[in-house]
């Protein structure tokens, strides 16, 4: 890192953030829990089923300093994709967690959009964020989210007021540093019959840096609004990768939330859908495509607590060498949720001998008028469809990479963002190779 | 020049199995043979093998195309070089639209040396010509859109099948039974398409159990299999005298390619 003070993930480092980022009591309150909690949680253990699969021994906090809270510059070369060609209403870029541009446009703000970052909306619009802060992300959940919300850095707040109508796209991306650390906290909020699209993308510079990532993404809508959040993470592939994302939707709302999941060395992610209000409808859409020695693990849950609601949920998942992804999902249905319509899906494309995947899927239902279906594949690339594609003049490596990009394409066809799909796509094109 | 298809003395095994037990086989460009012959005699076996499946091992003899060691190559060169199969199971590659893939496949195919990479053939080019094509053969082009063989039914996987080959234009087709599974008008019409792209044009080897394709594409010459071996080879009226009567007589006639293709059925269903 480039500045002159690193600070550890200690008392002195915490109290020096918080000199710095100059929030509301109510704020410092939060994270001086959090701080407390952390100080006193021990890591997961590796007998906890979320910890089961996933081996963070390895794993040490000193290694890593605290984000760059203290102000961090611009890079010449933006690594994200997602913006090519997209004309943006607004974006916000961080470096190692320290906001190095934003901005929003002028017709967005008369409409009264807020978006920007956290802290400083904090300040300003304190009715905006406390009363939805926290809501959907649990500070408690473990040791990680403790220390995220103690130490949370360059966030970024979007606010849509009721009924207003954001056409194009925002963007927030996150760029961490070989060895820096990220704390980014993501909240949107989407007031009744508002509608909107965010981008959010994580990069490193270079495919093979380090840093630690330990983040949250917190989606609010209320009644009748409507969301697409796509979330593409290309960190290197050195780096750790901590994350709860939840979204909490409320009656008749439609998100649609596409996850791209290519980079880190280790993740491990909670993704959660609460469906809380009748009619409310979610669909969540994965891509994970692993290669070296990665390991993705993602736990998911479709939380069904009112009635009538649709939740659909597909990731597909390559693994190449001798990476390995682990899937958990869970459909819950609570006593509530009659009528509740539910369907998840993994599918895993396992590209070499060593690699691995786990899928787990799984049904918790307490309602008993409900139609709930669950499916996991894996297989591998059919050498009978390796020669028939042959047989037609595609080289091995022509039809291996055809085939796996068949593989996804059920994504890429309910994916409505041209700029996504083509990112997506040259992110899948890049990590194909040849297999004997 | 004319372009010749000549196989010598295969023999071909499946694991340490042999299947092919010395196959002689010359087909000339714009020649229509027809392969017959009972159930797992092998037909099938010399397709996968001109095409070069890698299941499928030559342990002897020789296929070349106008010369060249067709065995040296590897399935895509095949290809390249202008020989088609009309698989009889195609496969489905899910996601992918049969317009790319054809497409890629064209590109390939009319253009031998492209490396990986290179540019396609254009779209409107590619488009218009796989249009004219489809309507042609009488199919909805919609089709194009769908994945290849993706849920396909047994009629729409051989249709597709003669699409293909009607955009690849190969010197040497082999039709792997192309009529099975059909009803009667789609019979006709793949018959009728076959006739239209490739009687005449390319040399064609037709495996089939049924008259009609043959009506259509009257043959030159009928080779009947047993047992690994072309026992028979005589002209259009051998095929038809095989549908009226069946493979009685020939099973008689040669009793020992007949044993052989017993063992090979015995071991087939064991697998």
């Amino acid at each position: 890192m480039s500045s002159s003070t690193v600070h550890a993930f200690d008392e002195a480092g915490f109290e020096a953030l918080l000199d710095h980022v100059a929030e509301p009591d109510w704020l410092v309150a939060l994270r001086r829990e959090a701080f407390e909690h952390a100080s006193k949680m021990d890591w997961p253990h590796r007998r906890h089923e979320e910890w089961i699969r996933t081996d963070i021994r390895t794993f040490q906090l000193n290694k890593y300093g605290l984000p760059n809270f203290a102000g961090a510059e611009a890079l010449p070369n933006s690594p994200h994709q997602l913006v090519e060609g997209v004309e943006l209403g607004g974006r916000i870029e961080t470096v190692d967690s320290g906001v190095v541009t934003h901005s929003l446009s002028q017709e967005l703000a008369d409409k009264g959009v807020v978006f920007g970052p956290l802290s400083e909306i904090a300040n300003s619009h304190p009715d905006l964020v406390r009363p939805h802060l926290f809501t959907a992300f649990d500070p408690d959940h473990d040791k990680f989210a403790a220390l995220h919300a103690a130490f949370m850095s360059g966030g970024q707040f979007l606010y849509v007021p009721r009924g207003v109508t954001i056409t194009q796209p925002l963007h927030i991306g996150s760029i961490m540093t070989d060895g820096g650390t990220d704390t980014t906290h993501t909240l949107v909020v989407v007031e009744e019959g508002a509608e909107a699209t965010v981008l959010h993308e994580s990069n490193s510079l270079d495919p093979n840096a380090g840093g630690l990532h330990l983040g949250s993404i917190e989606l609010i809508q209320k009644p009748g609004s409507h969301l697409r959040f796509v979330s593409l993470q290309e960190w290197g592939h050195k780096a750790y990768h901590f994350a709860q994302q939840k979204a909490v939707i409320d009656r008749d709302c439609t998100l649609q939330w596409t996850i791209a999941a290519m980079g880190s060395m280790l993740s491990k992610v909670n993704q959660t859908v609460d469906l809380v209000g009748p009619g409310a409808d979610s669909q969540v859409n994965g891509v994970m495509f692993t290669e070296g020695r990665q390991h993705l693990a993602y736990h998911t849950q479709q939380h069904h607590r009112a009635p009538s609601c649709h939740s659909d949920f597909l990731y597909k998942s390559a693994q190449q060498d001798k990476s390995r992804t682990v899937w958990r999902g869970m459909i819950k249905v609570d006593p509530i949720a009659q009528k509740t319509d539910g369907y998840q899906r993994n599918d895993n494309l396992v590209l070499s001998p060593a690699a691995r995947a786990d899928s787990i899927p799984g049904l918790e239902i307490e309602a008993d008028d409900v139609r709930c279906t669950h499916g996991s594949t894996t297989s591998k690339v059919d050498e009978e469809q390796i020669f028939y594609a042959r047989c037609r003049g595609f080289t091995q490596k022509e039809a291996t990479r055809m085939i796996v990009t068949g593989f996804f394409q059920q994504i890429f066809d309910r994916i409505t963002i041209e700029s996504v799909r083509e990112a997506l796509g040259a992110a899948i094109a890049r990590q194909v190779r040849e297999y004997e | 020049m004319t372009h010749v298809l000549k196989i010598e003395d295969l023999h071909v095994s499946v694991g340490d199995k042999p299947i092919l037990r010395g196959v002689n086989l010359t087909i000339n460009h714009g020649e229509t043979h027809a392969l017959m012959g009972p159930n797992g005699s092998g037909k099938s076996t010399l397709g996968l093998a001109i095409m070069g499946h890698p299941g499928y091992e030559v342990t002897g003899g020789s296929i070349t195309l106008d010369g060249a060691d067709v065995l040296d190559m590897e399935p895509d060169e095949r290809a390249r070089a202008g020989i088609f199969m009309a698989f009889q199971r195609p496969m489905a590659i899910p996601g992918v639209k049969m317009a790319d893939f054809l497409r890629h496949a064209t590109t390939n195919v009319r253009r031998p040396d492209r490396k990986e990479g290179e540019e396609l053939i254009p779209m409107r080019e590619f488009r218009k010509e796989l249009k004219d094509k489809m309507e042609h053969l009488r199919m909805d082009v919609e089709f194009a859109r769908r994945y290849v063989n993706d849920g396909f039914s047994g009629g729409e996987m051989k249709r597709a099948e003669i699409l293909q080959l009607a955009m690849l234009q190969p010197k040497f087709a082999v039709l792997d039974e192309t009529d099975s599974g059909l009803d009667a008008d789609a019979v006709r019409l793949a018959s009728e398409s076959i006739a239209d792209i490739g009687h005449q044009k390319m040399g064609l080897l037709i495996i089939t159990h049924h008259d009609k394709l043959l009506e259509h594409n009257p043959p030159q010459f009928t080779h009947v299999m047993l047992g690994g071996r072309l026992v028979e080879t005589g002209g259009k009226e051998l095929a038809e005298e095989l549908h009226r009567h069946g493979y009685d007589r020939i099973r008689k006639a040669y009793p020992e390619a007949e044993a052989r293709n017993q063992e090979m059925l015995a071991e087939e269903a064991i697998v």
